[in-house]
């Protein structure tokens, strides 16, 4: 009888892909549930991936596979002279998704967008603590309260930003997912009826697909919006099944149970590029491992010392150990996917004579320091502790003794500030917007110095570049300050940049059209699967 | 028995307290504050951290926080999650009939395998066959689920695609749940296929969720069947000519299943203890996967909440468990 029943079962598993492509349906391997479908209210890829992605629209959108923006739900929009003002003109005829539960009697207007960014910084506003404990991290996270001075409605379809200061990042700021753009026919219905919370349980928005039903740490199901602006979607119907064990989405990928899947086993990716039925694309991901000294205390406050070390350290045995490949050496502090990257920059090249020699002519002898090692893993550095290890033995063929310390994680993050640290902290950095004024004025201003810049690093030079990139309106001259400041960084060497990790993504062969993004996103928009 | 019934329901009340506590305090004890993890890897100002703490009620002296707690539980609120801010008892009734979906059916078949395998090793004593069946249940008690559950995925569906890899039906039926059991569910849907479907991911889940409690009862049942097989009321009753059947299928069976209906009782525990690995591998919504996960959030309504309900059920099966070996056995009502 079990035999009978799981040959059954096999054959319908074997139908399951067959069938689902007649229907077109997408079904993703998700790694996990996601925490609620307000995008506002969390920090998570997951939770965006499932809802910010899929449900909704951003006044502007990053363009697929880019760290660029592009027109969203604002068509155009025109920047002040003083650089204060940001005007978005609203794309017209956009419709809301019409569900089982809720059938909306109007298009997009600037009601939706004033809606949405209220309700994350007025505490009057009804909807500031509509669940307890709102925390809208993203919105304080990245100085909004600070920032905005009001926003207006100009007409039905234009809605104006005023904000305190410059801000040219402002741009790629709302088009992260914490500035998804909601229904306020939709919320004003909820509150009608006394059901706030659903805001944060059936999604409503403009995106490619329409929430259908979530089935809690097991599936979440949408179909694909028939009225999207941007064009109805290849498939039908888009499933995301949740699959927390990496081995297990591999086999679920490897039987059809699924189309793509995030976050892979190292040791698996071999295998699976061997694998005919699948392929697998990788790019850097937008982060940064470093290694920050203290430019503050001698004798790390000699450049020639910085650079020296710099060129003590063999950063591909680092990769190879810690992520068996799965990264690549870094020379800059921003990783190569985003723009302004200056890939003419040379890195120091790993030369322990060289370096002995060089430390040796700055008058450094008998030097012990430390290395502080994280002690829990990160994206951008899976074993700082063996990183350290390895920077250990590496130090100690030029003659510097190292001793590697490690403290708790918050206590690390803390004590790692302290501007009379005495070592080096391995640290590293995930980007939120793909700007580069996240990377290199958070972690290298001189505003920074005593908080994220762990090297302590005010360098007038740098600073101006980067204060002025963040107050110009004009990419293309942003770009330019950036790859100046990228140089300085290189000369001045406030850290030893370690590695890139890489984001793999091992998908079946007959998906198409899907953009790997370098914000770590994943996003279904233009997917399609091949007969 | 009224006496027997109320003497164990006064024990259960300070139990109850016990594990309020335990669950309240217990999780405050590992490092990492919920507050601080909801803002990710960003760093939060002291501020704002004040703040929500304060909206969360967690910058209250300690016994307040667990008074207002036990006093919520008492009149049934249980509290919301401080992550999915949703109800903690609703997503607890969510997720617990498949908790007791796949418990249900590993025990069973736990029962129905291990039962008689403990039986027939005790009958052939000494012999190959007793030796291999205590063997295989020994191998079973020390098997790390985790790795037994992956091996079974890459054997029967990886490379003989006999089952699917995990979930509770294949993704192409879709109906709202009415029971929240699939089994049942699938049924009620009417969709052809559907309850097959079901039945199919649920074989491999409890292949390995009743792979620890099989083990154990068998070894029960084999030394529990010894022992009764040596008393004189056995020995009599073979001295009276009865059939083998009749000597060990009611007079050593029934009393040799006295030990072994408590470690089925105790078994509930176990099967909660190994859903939170089994569930995690096969992708099962049970409570089990939603403690972990809570846990690596730090967030304390919902372990609190959710340990006191499990806690509550496992008392109340060994209650019921201790009911019934009271009308097994008399003796023990006294």
């Amino acid at each position: 009888m079990i035999r009978k029943l799981t040959f059954a079962a096999a054959l319908m598993a074997a139908t399951v892909l067959s069938s689902a492509a007649s229907a077109k349906t997408f079904v993703y391997c998700s790694e996990g549930s996601p925490e609620g479908f307000d995008p506002g209210l969390y920090t998570s890829g997951t939770t965006f991936d499932a809802a910010a992605h899929t449900v909704y629209n951003r006044l502007l959108e990053f363009k697929p596979g880019t760290t660029e923006t592009e027109p969203g739900l604002a068509e155009s929009w025109e920047i002040s002279d003083d650089g204060l003002q940001y005007t978005f003109k609203l794309r017209p005829g956009v419709k809301f998704q019409t569900t089982e539960f809720f059938t909306p009697t109007r298009d997009l207007n600037a009601d939706d967008v004033i809606f949405s960014f209220e309700r994350q910084f007025k505490a009057d506003n009804p909807w500031h603590q509509y669940v307890a404990g709102a925390a809208w991290e993203y919105f304080n996270g990245m100085g909004f309260p600070d920032l905005i001075s009001s926003i207006e409605k100009v007409d039905d379809m234009t809605v104006k930003f005023t904000l305190k200061e410059k801000e040219a990042p402002f741009l790629a700021n709302v088009a992260m997912p914490f500035a998804s753009i909601m229904s306020k026919e939709y919320a004003d219905k909820l509150a009608a009826d006394g059901k706030m919370n659903q805001l944060n349980q059936m999604p409503l928005g403009t995106g490619p697909f329409a929430f259908v039903a979530y089935q809690q740490d097991a599936v979440i199901r949408y179909k694909a919006n028939p009225d999207y602006w941007n064009g109805k979607q290849k498939i039908d119907d888009l499933v995301f099944a949740i699959t927390t064990d990496a081995a297990v989405r591999y086999q679920k990928l490897k039987a059809g149970e699924c189309h793509l899947m995030p976050f892979p086993n190292a040791a698996d990716v071999e295998a699976m590029k061997a694998d005919p039925n699948l392929k697998v694309v990788e790019q850097e991901g937008l982060n940064i491992a470093y290694l920050a000294y203290n430019t503050t205390q001698a004798p790390f406050d000699k450049v020639e010392v910085r650079k020296a070390l710099n060129m003590a350290i063999n950063k591909q045995a680092i990769v190879d150990a810690v992520f068996q490949g799965a990264a690549t050496p870094a020379k800059n502090p921003i990783p190569p996917t985003m723009w302004s990257y200056n890939d003419a920059i040379q890195d120091d090249k790993y030369d322990p004579e060289a370096s002995k020699k060089m430390l040796e002519e700055a008058g450094v002898k008998d030097l012990s320091m430390k290395v502080w090692a994280m002690p829990v893993a990160r994206p951008y550095m899976l074993n700082a502790r063996r990183a350290a290890e390895l920077i250990q033995s590496d130090f100690e063929k030029v003659g510097v003794k190292v001793e590697v310390v490690s403290y708790e994680w918050a206590e690390y993050l803390e004590r790692s500030k302290a501007k009379d640290r005495d070592g080096a902290v391995i640290l590293g950095w995930t980007g939120d917007n793909g700007d580069p004024d996240n990377f290199l004025h958070t972690l290298l201003g001189c505003d920074a110095v005593g908080g994220n810049n762990r090297a302590q690093w005010c360098n007038e030079e740098f600073n101006k570049l980067v204060v002025q990139a963040k107050t110009t309106s004009d990419q293309a001259e942003r770009a330019k300050l950036y790859e100046q400041a990228q140089e300085v960084f290189k000369r001045e060497a406030p850290w030893a940049t370690l590695d890139h990790s890489l984001s793999v993504v091992p998908m079946r062969k007959e998906v198409e059209g899907f953009h790997q993004s370098p914000l770590g996103d994943f996003a279904f928009e233009g997917v399609d699967l091949a007969e | 028995m009224l006496r027997f019934l109320l003497g164990r329901l006064a024990v259960l009340i300070p139990t109850f307290i016990g594990v309020s506590i335990i669950a309240f305090s217990f999780i405050r004890l590992l490092p990492g504050d919920p507050v601080a993890l909801l803002s990710g890897e960003r760093v939060m100002s002291p501020e704002r951290h004040a703040q929500i703490s304060h909206e969360l009620g967690f910058d209250r002296p300690m016994i307040t926080q667990y008074l207002d707690y036990l006093g919520g539980v008492l009149s049934g609120d249980f509290g919301t999650s401080i992550v999915t801010k949703s109800s903690i008892l609703d997503q607890f009734f969510v997720l617990f009939p498949a908790t007791v979906e796949l418990s249900v059916c590993a025990i069973i078949l736990a029962i129905v395998l291990g039962i008689p395998a403990g039986i027939f090793a005790a009958i052939k004593r000494g012999t190959l066959f007793d030796q291999t069946i205590m063997g295989t249940a020994l191998v079973g008690y020390s098997m790390p689920i985790f790795w037994w559950g992956l091996l079974l995925i890459i054997l029967f569906s990886g490379i003989l695609q006999w089952t699917p890899v995990s979930g509770r039906i294949s993704l192409m039926y879709f109906f709202p749940p009415v029971t929240g059991f699939m089994l049942i569910d699938s049924l009620l849907s009417g969709q052809s296929g559907a309850f097959k479907s079901a039945v199919s991911h649920l074989l491999l889940p409890t292949i390995v969720l009743s792979t620890i409690p099989l083990a154990v009862i068998a070894r029960q049942t084999r030394s529990a069947m010894l022992e009764v097989l040596g008393e004189d009321y056995v020995r009599t009753a073979r001295a009276k000519g009865l059939s083998p059947f009749r000597v060990i299928g009611v007079h050593a069976l029934r009393n040799a299943m006295i030990p072994v209906v408590t470690t089925i009782g105790l078994q509930v525990g176990v099967l909660l203890a190994g859903a939170i690995l089994t569930e995690t591998i096969f992708s099962w919504p049970g409570i089990g996967k939603w403690m972990v996960d809570s846990v690596f959030r730090r967030d304390y309504p919902v372990i609190q909440g959710g340990l006191l309900l499990i806690a509550g059920i496992i008392m109340v099966v060994n209650l019921i468990v201790d009911l019934l070996y009271g009308l097994i056995n008399p003796r023990i009502r006294r």
